[in-house]
Formats: structure tokens, sequence, C-alpha cells
């Protein structure tokens, strides 16, 4: 219990811990320990600023997530350089597409939002007034329909599992 | 040892040059402002990723101590090249495009650009979203 009060966001500190040793670039007890003071400090400092935070109940799931967005990262940069280089501007065929949303929590929204802009071909452009739509810009799909799944999908329903 | 180390360095840094080169070349190719968007978004990480991995590996294998200054730019680069996107294509869509050029939402509610959210204006936005 006391435990719990003193370390209400275990991720964020532990977040915080390694985000200050990478940062002063060199591992010694004394950093580990500033560090430590500061993932204790800085969740509780900051809490009236950001109420109802998420809690993420599957850790393994967020590292599964991070190794499919990365390699789809890679796999984004290849296929954008290639029709930027190879595709004349006539055959390059861009589309809207509208993404209904199944997760309501704003910071599962903003984590969906940055892994379609950084994925292959889309960049998302606006959510829709009430945060239950996505708007999304393909660059070159002759199936937009085949995205949207695709988007659902593969990352959509990963994050209501790590998020819900 | 080291001739392999600097032939994989070199690799990476031609890699992300070449990477570099295609995303800005996008820029001046592509049509629209939401087609230009795509090439610094996407062509460009792996060009600065390219250039971070190659800094890596370079005092890893060659300078013999451990760097983690560049995983902490791609980090910030990760978290940040999205929301600008984000906002330039927002500001594109207010100035340019009109609602009917885009799918409807098939909701209750229009896009954020163009309609106020449920129960106020745009100013608490993201405080009000409801169910």
């Amino acid at each position: 219990m006391l435990a719990r009060r003193l370390v209400p966001h275990p991720i964020i500190s532990v977040l915080l811990l390694i985000v200050w040793i990478m940062l002063v670039n060199k591992v010694t007890v004394g950093n580990l320990l500033l560090g430590a003071i500061f993932g204790l400090a800085v969740p509780v400092i900051t809490a009236p600023y950001w109420p109802d935070r998420p809690t993420v109940h599957r850790p393994f799931k967020v590292l599964e997530y991070i190794l499919i967005v990365l390699w789809d990262i890679i796999v984004a940069n290849v296929e954008v350089a290639l029709i930027i280089l190879f595709k004349p501007n006539k055959k390059i065929e861009s589309h809207w597409i509208n993404v209904p949303l199944e997760l309501t929590s704003a910071e599962a929204i903003t984590v969906l939002a940055g892994t379609i802009t950084m994925t292959p071909g889309t960049v998302s452009a606006m959510l829709s007034a009430d945060g239950g739509n996505i708007l999304v810009h393909c660059l070159d799909t002759d199936d937009p329909d085949s995205v949207r799944a695709d988007i659902k999908q593969r990352y959509e329903r990963r994050l209501k599992e790590i998020f819900q | 040892m080291e001739q392999f180390a600097e032939i994989l360095i070199s690799a990476f840094l031609v890699i992300a040059g070449i990477f570099g080169l295609a995303g800005s070349y996008g820029l001046v190719k592509l049509r629209d402002t939401m087609q230009r968007l795509h090439a610094p978004t996407k062509a460009t990480t792996l060009g600065v990723g390219g250039v971070l991995i190659a800094s890596m590996l370079y005092f890893g294998l060659i300078r013999q101590s451990l760097s983690f200054h560049e995983l902490l730019i791609s980090i910030f680069l990760f978290l940040t090249a999205p929301i600008t996107a984000n906002f330039i294509a927002k500001t594109f869509l207010a100035q340019n495009v009109k609602p009917e050029d885009i799918p409807e939402t098939d909701r209750a509610y229009g896009w954020a650009v163009y309609e106020d959210p449920p129960g106020g204006t745009g100013v608490e936005h993201e405080d009000q979203r409801g169910e």
C-alpha cells in the first residue's frame, strides 16, 4: 500500500531513470541515485497537471508494439523513397481516409496518430470534433479500404489491448 | 576488425545519405502540401536514423566507449516528427481544404478543424472529449 503511494507510476519512474542515465551518458552509482530520485519525484510533482493517467496493463505488449512499429518504419521509409524516386507524379494516387476509432483514451489516440504518421504511406491529419474518427492522408494506394482495415487490425487492436 | 567496423559504419552513412536525399527530393518533386508531408516524415527518419546508428557503432567499436545520446535523439525524433506533421496538416486543411473535399465522419460530429467539440468552443478541446 505504501509502495503504491510512493511509486504511483512505476513505468514512468523507470523510463525517467533510463532517460536520465542516457542523458548523462555514464553509469555510476551517483547518477543512478540521482536518476532514481527524479524518477520518484517527477511523477508525484506532475500528477496534478495530468489527471487520469492511463495504466499500462501488459508491459510485454508494449515491447511487441514498439518492435512492430520500428520494423514498419523501416519498410515505410523504403516504400516512400521508392515512390518518390521512381513513380511519375501522375500515377501517384493520394486519398483521404476516414478511420473510425474504437479507442477512447486521449493517450492511446495520440500514440495511434503518431504511429500512423511514421508508418507506410500514411499521415494522420486530424480528429473529428468528438475524437471518434481520425482523418488519414494516404500517399499512394488504389484500395483505401484495405489501408483502413490494416490500421485497425495492425495498430488499433494492439493499442486497445495495451490501454484498455 | 577495425576495417570491418569502418566498412559497416560507412555503409550506414551511405544508406542514410541516400534516404536523406530521397526525402529532400520528394519535397521538391511531389505535387501538393499533403503529399510533400510524406517525404520528410518518413524517408528522413531512416536518413537521420542511419547517421545515429553509424555514430553509435563508431563510438562502440572504434572508440570503445558506449554512447546513449544517439538513442535519445531517435526517441525525441519519433516523438516530435508526427506532431509537427500534424500541425502542418491541420493548418493546410484549415486554409486550403473545404469540408466537402474530404470524407464525412459518418457520425454526429464533423472534423475538428471545422466544428466545435461537444459542449463548447475549441478552447477546452482535449478535456471535453465525450462518449
